[in-house]
């Protein structure tokens, strides 16, 4: 049978400055479908499905729904085309109720009635199975309750092509299982999605057909029945990668920080961790899973002594076996010793980046302590710069662009590649592979690796429950602030270490 | 004691009609997340606009000719125009041309007040008057046209009906801007432009049209405190640098009100009685405590920053982009 396309793009191309992020793109999307748009970071998915909402303009290329062209100048066009777009970054005002931002910006001469689009909403959330309470205040809500909320708001305005943005990355695997449900349901229902991820599995888990884009150019698309991980990588790199990631057996590992009955409270008072004991040791990868949010952040301020620390001991073991506590020391102290700690929060430039300084500047940030005299060594921050770019194949069109101009994936890069070349001796890292693609992250996971190799004490807070399961040593999962286990890697499944990041100690669910 | 406000509350009422005009245009500005620092230059062009009209009108015709309905009209409709076209201005930098709010608010402040004084000026020596003022009685009386049966009301006529019909309107703009704001849907949409213009962009919603809609509304209600302040409370007398710091303290009632209109009547009056106090404290001839007793609204103000930082409420956070300037394409 002959289907016709919902949307079909042709030749779209979209330049920042000197950055292309589109080059003539052209691809389309069929009524009922779901199409998984893969591509590394940077490769332009998140600017092309940018454009088809409205956010941003091509320069070239035209647009055609359902066959007629059209010109979507803003946001407000693409909804009365019937596109909708779940972001990366949700969009949603956190004061207002889920209600209010469901009706925002819809047709503003219909009466103001929160009821009857509340009653609206449930019937919405019925239909496709899932819940939001129309009333709660989003700031209240957990991450896969806004997203829920974003997705009631595109269906609220009768959106029949759906994009969502790395939908999963911030999800549990329970909650992703809930979302893929959903997304079956809609396209039961006659919807077309389009969603942008960079996990292959859960591509070839939902997807009915794969588009990969490089470098901003479309490559190919590949029916997902006929597809292959391993294809589906080297299409998107252009060479062939190898898939595995190592885990050498830990040499001679020693004790190198002791965490005793630590607890934190934030600032409203809060436990965020309580009585939290483990230890990390050299030569090794100890993961740390949980939910985001379970205190991860906590946890490693904590050792990198930014965090005021209620009660409980942190000891930092020297090289001759000498405890030093690290508990009210200095953080500049901390980091003298070689403790190291890059944090990639959500929105990656929130911490240890500047994002108007440029690459150059940014290394300069952790160097300019080690140079003497009044003035700032600018040249070797820049030569380290440029080898972040070099081993990590950073995108960037110059060591003195902005890092706020870079796509995401390339800031974390520099982030993660900046705390590494510092040599420590403590490696604190989370999300250090948070939205990254998967070539940019088994570079990373390479570099873990080799810190490992090198003796050091590395600390991995990670989201990915198969990459914290074949990359760590040993798994140490956090749930509601407290220790739920600490598990041998070799020796445990991705279902235990879920059940344990819900339930403290895990068992009480399998009853 | 009830005599004392009785006497007391009239007189701060009059003190806080200029500020409740200030605090609500500056509330209704800052909704659309413009912080209009330029408030107090703002009223000082709406009142001297006022002034410039109602001089123009009151020389043009002389005193004995006046029609009521001009001499309202006239100054009312100078004083809007000025403080619109002040509003469109601040509009124009910040949201067209994405300048830095703070800078920008500041130097309409220093510009408002400037064209105020210069203006102000040349109109004192255009009347070739021996004192360094202009009074503009006529016009005056008609502006302070009170409810002709307040008098007959006794202590109830004094606190609640002995005003001009600025004054009412002061009130009504409080509760129409409170009801606006958060009981219709143009009021969810602005706050959603202040709270977060991607999420209100991505909404479908004209983020610079509401921006440029609510701070030139915003400044038009706080040109009216400027004009209230000259034609009312001054009895029609223009002296320059009279308005005083007046701007600033309703910039400070928008951070007391957290942000909602609807307190503003009441916080107003309160600020209008801590600001003039002093008046009615028997401090005999050492005037510094006089200087203390005007620092009260300032320091009721930190208080108030306190007590609401420390509770950290969510709801009574300033709007969150509050200061910033949105472009869609923006990384």
């Amino acid at each position: 049978m002959e289907r016709s396309p919902v949307i079909e793009l042709k030749h779209i191309t979209k330049r920042f400055g000197n950055n292309i992020a589109n080059d003539d793109v052209s691809m389309e999307v069929y009524e009922g479908e779901i199409l998984a748009l893969l591509g590394e970071n940077g490769s332009g998915k998140t600017t092309l499905m940018n454009a088809l909402a409205g956010i941003y303009y091509p320069e070239d290329g035209q647009i055609f729904v359902r066959g007629r062209e059209v010109n979507i100048h803003s946001p407000r066009t693409a909804f009365d085309l019937g596109i909708g777009m779940i972001h990366q970054h949700f969009k949603l005002v956190d004061v207002l109720t889920a209600v209010e931002n469901i009706i925002l910006g819809l047709n503003e001469k219909s009466r103001y009635d929160l009821k009857a689009a509340a009653a609206r909403i449930t019937e919405i959330c019925d239909r496709y199975g899932f819940h939001v309470d129309p009333f709660q205040k989003i700031y209240t809500m957990s991450v896969s309750q806004k997203q829920t909320v974003e997705i009631v708001k595109v269906l609220f305005r009768g959106a029949d092509l759906l994009i969502l943005d790395e939908p999963t990355a911030v999800l549990t695997p329970q909650e992703t299982e809930k979302l893929f449900n959903v997304l079956r349901n809609m396209k039961a229902d006659g919807k077309s999605i389009i969603i942008i991820t960079h996990k292959l599995n859960e591509v070839l888990e939902i997807s009915d057909r794969v588009a990969i884009l490089r470098k901003g150019k479309y490559i190919c698309e590949i029916k997902t029945s006929e597809a292959s991980v391993q294809q589906l990588t080297d299409a998107m790199v252009g060479h062939a990668v190898t898939l595995n990631i190592d885990r050498p057996v830990p040499v001679d590992p020693k004790d190198k920080i002791i965490v005793e009955h630590l607890t934190i409270r934030n600032s409203d008072g809060v436990a965020k961790l309580k009585d939290i004991s483990f230890t990390a040791r050299t030569g090794e990868i100890l993961g740390i899973a949980g939910i985001s949010g379970n205190g991860q952040k906590e946890l490693l301020e904590g050792i990198a002594g930014l965090q005021k620390i209620e009660s409980g001991s942190i000891r930092f073991v020297d090289d001759n076996g000498k405890e030093t506590e690290l508990v009210g020391m200095d953080p500049r102290k901390i980091t003298d010793m070689g403790v190291t700690l890059s944090f990639v929060p959500e929105d990656r430039l929130g911490m240890g980046l500047v994002g108007n300084m440029n690459l150059g500047e940014n290394m300069m940030l952790r160097t300019f302590r080690h140079s003497g005299g009044p003035f700032i060594d600018r040249k070797e921050p820049f030569h380290l710069a440029k080898r972040v770019i070099e081993s990590l194949e950073v995108v960037t069109p110059s060591v003195k662009t902005a890092v706020r101009k870079l796509s995401g994936g390339n800031v974390q890069k520099v982030l993660v590649g900046r705390e590494i070349s510092s040599s420590p001796t403590v490696l604190l890292t989370a999300y250090a592979v948070r939205g990254l693609d998967i070539n940019s992250s088994y570079l990373i996971y390479d570099l873990v690796n080799q810190q490992k190799k090198q003796g050091v004490a590395v600390v991995y807070v990670g989201e990915d429950l198969d990459v914290l399961l074949e990359l760590c040593d040993r798994i140490l999962v956090l749930c509601d602030g407290q220790v739920s286990a600490i598990l041998d890697a070799r020796k445990t499944d991705k279902q235990q270490v879920g059940l344990l990041m819900t339930k403290l100690g895990g068992e009480a669910a399998n009853e | 004691m009830f005599d004392f406000f009785v006497s007391l509350i009239p007189r701060a009422v009059s003190q806080g009609i200029p500020l409740m005009f200030g605090a609500v245009g500056e509330t209704v500005t800052e909704k659309s997340g413009n912080l209009n620092l330029g408030t107090a230059g703002i009223m000082y062009v709406g009142g001297i606009c006022g002034v410039i009209g109602a001089f123009l009108y009151e020389t043009g015709v002389g005193p004995e000719n006046m029609n009521g309905f001009l001499a309202i009209l006239i100054p009312l409709a100078c004083c809007l125009a000025g403080s619109f076209l002040m509003g469109l201005l601040y509009c124009f930098l910040t949201v067209t041309l994405r300048a830095n709010q703070n800078v920008t608010g500041l130097a309409m402040t220093t510009f408002g007040v400037g064209f105020g004084n210069f203006f102000g000026g040349s109109l004192i020596k255009l009347s070739g008057a021996d004192v360094a003022s202009i009074a503009l009685s006529r016009t005056s009386q008609f502006f302070s046209t009170k409810l002709p049966f307040a008098d007959k009301l006794g202590w109830f006529g004094k606190v609640f009906l002995n005003y001009s019909f600025l004054a009412y309107t002061a009130v009504a703009m409080a509760i129409i801007a409170s009801v606006l704001i958060f009981h219709t849907k143009l009021g969810l949409q602005l706050r959603a432009v202040g709270e977060s213009p991607a999420t209100a962009d991505a909404a479908g919603i004209n983020v610079t049209r509401y921006k440029y809609v609510a701070t030139c509304v915003g400044a038009m209600i706080s040109g009216l405190g400027g004009l209230y302040y000259v034609m009312d409370y001054a009895s029609g007398v223009w002296t320059n640098d009279a308005f005083g710091d007046r701007g600033w303290l309703a910039i400070a009632l928008v951070i007391f009100t957290i942000w909602r209109p609807i307190h503003s009547i009441w916080a107003s009056i309160l600020f209008g009685g801590l600001y003039i106090l002093h008046i009615f404290i028997p401090s005999g001839t050492n005037l510094a405590v006089k200087e203390i007793y005007k620092m009260a609204p300032y320091v009721v103000t930190i208080i108030v920053l306190i007590i609401t930082s420390l509770r950290n409420k969510r709801e009574n956070q300033p709007p969150a982009s509050l200061g910033l300037s949105y472009f869609r394409e923006d990384r």
